[in-house]
């Protein structure tokens, strides 16, 4: 079976190459599997997401690796090739549902131009799926909806808006970038069920960005721990959370807050082990300049 | 009997809100009918949602913002309509840390200047020596390098800001702070480190803290007593313990449950209650 994203061995670096971010990054998506990425900032986890999309910082390059969706390179790909994919076959759910859509266009018109652009429908069957999808991810009055600018709606709404676009296409893979870090966590809760069911209903992988290891608890089958852009543990979300093998998940599990539990459980990550790691990941770009022996 | 530090009696606020050009503004309560009482040495969890209400109590109780109705009495002194010059000598007492340090440290002064205004403005400070030794010691009692004096703002990371927020706030040796979201922007592993150094403080230095967080587990950590607003009321207030354990109001309930334990849990995802919500109007905060 073809992997729906298999990224080799991906190297990114900024400022044309002087400052690595992404230091040889391995992983794979499944058709169906939710796979989540976690790490802190800096950690380079949403960077994966934009070299996945082509998303990159103008000043960034991507040294070395692979990024195969569907068995194709998109590294090598033609610009056109990659474009068709993009919005259709790979799909993104963005961080921030304020900024994410356009502040002058109608939620109505950002949906239809979509629907008409990527799947050629007619003016009045986008409208009829637009209003379909707006049910789907439970908007109550979709046609009043659909009439409205997004400073009308509240961030909850926006951030559903934004998921029914990421789905209307029926991709092969979803890149949820932090999409419920900027709500609150009863809203957070329905945003996840919601990916929950679209991602079932239309049969899309999902890679879920994420900082929080509760999300990738509830949502995510399989998880990469991610920090200074090297992939520290991978495996099931239910092994790496109750038996992890690296000292900075179990570091992490430590210093997450938990409602569940009283105030003395909670253990800060030790500064010792951030320095190692850095100093892991400092090493290795000296070698890496070195080159080979 | 413990003392109290800050008690509040039925205190509401409400904002003008013009609903047309030509009506006369009718007033919108954010605050109603709030009633808190913080014992000398203790910290509560205000826990709330965005538009709860929880920052404008926030600013309420540090009286940025003058109450409509009801009281606020601090160590005993009714405060709630006092005059701008009357809060004064009350304003070194009282003091709040801010979400964002990095709009609320001045990017213009290096932290030396920033921690030893306040005390010059109250005329704590004589010498410049004075000045900078005090600067290093605040530094110190946060855990920044005393060498960071000389530093400025943006020359710091996301948590060592929020330590020197935090400096700021404890320049005047005050005995009530407010502190607001102050850990919400922050990594897991910085967030640990902030909260085990309020923890500290608090040991050490016997502050009184309001802890304002949208985070239940965070409160968990730091609070004696949590009060849980929904839109603008007090739903819910006790001891951590007691409202973890057995949370009496629906709110709460629904507000533990949202909270996605880093455990594995099937169904979590199911919904058990309908997603639908009522079609919301104007932007979340």
């Amino acid at each position: 079976m073809t992997a729906t994203l298999a990224i080799e061995d991906l190297k990114v670096a900024l400022r044309n190459g002087a400052a690595p971010v992404l230091r040889g990054v391995t992983l794979q998506v499944q058709p169906g599997e939710v796979r989540g990425l976690v790490g802190e900032s800096g950690a380079g986890k949403s960077m994966i997401g934009r070299a996945v999309l082509g998303l990159l910082p103008t000043d960034a390059r991507i040294t070395a690796g692979r990024i195969s969706f569907e068995g194709s390179d998109l590294v090598a790909m033609r610009e056109a090739d990659r474009r068709h994919l993009l919005g259709r076959r790979i799909a993104l759910i963005p961080q921030d549902p304020m900024t994410s859509l356009n502040p002058v266009r109608r939620v109505g018109a950002q949906l239809t131009s979509l629907l008409r652009h990527h799947l050629g429908l007619s003016k009045s069957a986008a409208l009829a799926r637009a209003t379909e999808l707006l049910v789907e991810v439970a908007i109550r009055e979709p046609e009043r909806l659909l009439t409205l600018y997004p400073h009308e709606i509240s961030g909850g709404m926006r951030q559903r808006v934004l998921i029914a676009m990421a789905f209307a296409c029926d991709p092969a893979l979803v890149i949820a970038d932090e999409p419920t870090t900027a709500l609150d966590v009863t809203v957070q809760r329905q945003v996840l069920q919601l990916v929950e069911r679209l991602r079932l209903r239309h049969g899309a992988a999902v890679l879920f960005v994420t900082h929080d290891l509760g999300v990738v608890a509830k949502i995510c089958r399989t998880v990469t721990v991610l920090h200074a852009g090297r992939v520290l543990e991978e495996g099931e979300t239910r092994d790496v959370l109750v038996r992890p093998r690296h000292p900075y998940t179990r570091a992490l599990l430590a210093a997450t807050p938990r409602a569940d539990r009283p105030a003395e459980a909670l253990r800060p990550v030790p500064l010792a082990l951030i320095e190692q790691l850095w100093s892991e990941a400092h090493r290795l770009d000296r070698l890496a300049v070195a080159g080979p022996l | 009997m413990t003392e109290i530090l800050l008690r509040t009696g039925d205190l509401s606020f409400a904002y003008p809100e013009r609903t047309g050009l030509f009506r006369s503004p009718a007033m919108r309560a954010v605050i109603r009918g709030v009633e808190l009482a913080v014992p000398r040495g203790s910290v509560l969890g205000l826990v709330g949602e965005s538009g709860s209400g929880k920052t404008t109590l926030g600013r309420l109780l540090v009286r940025l913002l003058e109450p409509t109705s009801g009281g606020i009495q601090f160590d005993g002194i009714e405060i709630s309509h006092l005059s701008e010059a009357e809060l004064r000598p009350l304003r070194a007492r009282i003091q709040m840390i801010f979400q964002d340090p990095q709009s609320s440290l001045n990017p213009r002064l290096r932290l030396a200047a920033t921690l030893t205004r306040p005390p010059l403005l109250h005329g704590r400070m004589k010498t410049r020596r004075e000045q900078r030794d005090r600067a290093a010691r605040l530094l110190d009692l946060v855990g920044l390098p005393p060498a960071f004096v000389d530093r400025y703002p943006h020359e710091l990371s996301g948590g060592q800001r929020q330590r020197a927020g935090i400096a700021r706030a404890l320049a005047l040796q005050p005995d009530f702070i407010v502190a607001d979201e102050i850990v919400s922007g922050l990594d897991v592993s910085t967030q640990a480190h902030i909260l085990t150094l309020l923890k500290d403080l608090r040991a050490r230095l016997g502050l009184t803290m309001v802890f304002i967080s949208h985070d239940l587990s965070v409160v968990r950590v730091l609070c004696d007593d949590v009060a849980i607003l929904n839109r603008g009321e007090v739903v819910e207030y006790g001891p951590v313990a007691r409202i973890y354990s057995s949370p009496q109001h629906a709110y709460t309930r629904q507000l533990l449950a949202a909270i996605p334990l880093p455990d594995v849990e099937p169904g979590w995802l199911e919904e058990s209650a309908p997603v639908v919500l009522p079609q919301q109007q104007g932007s979340a905060a």
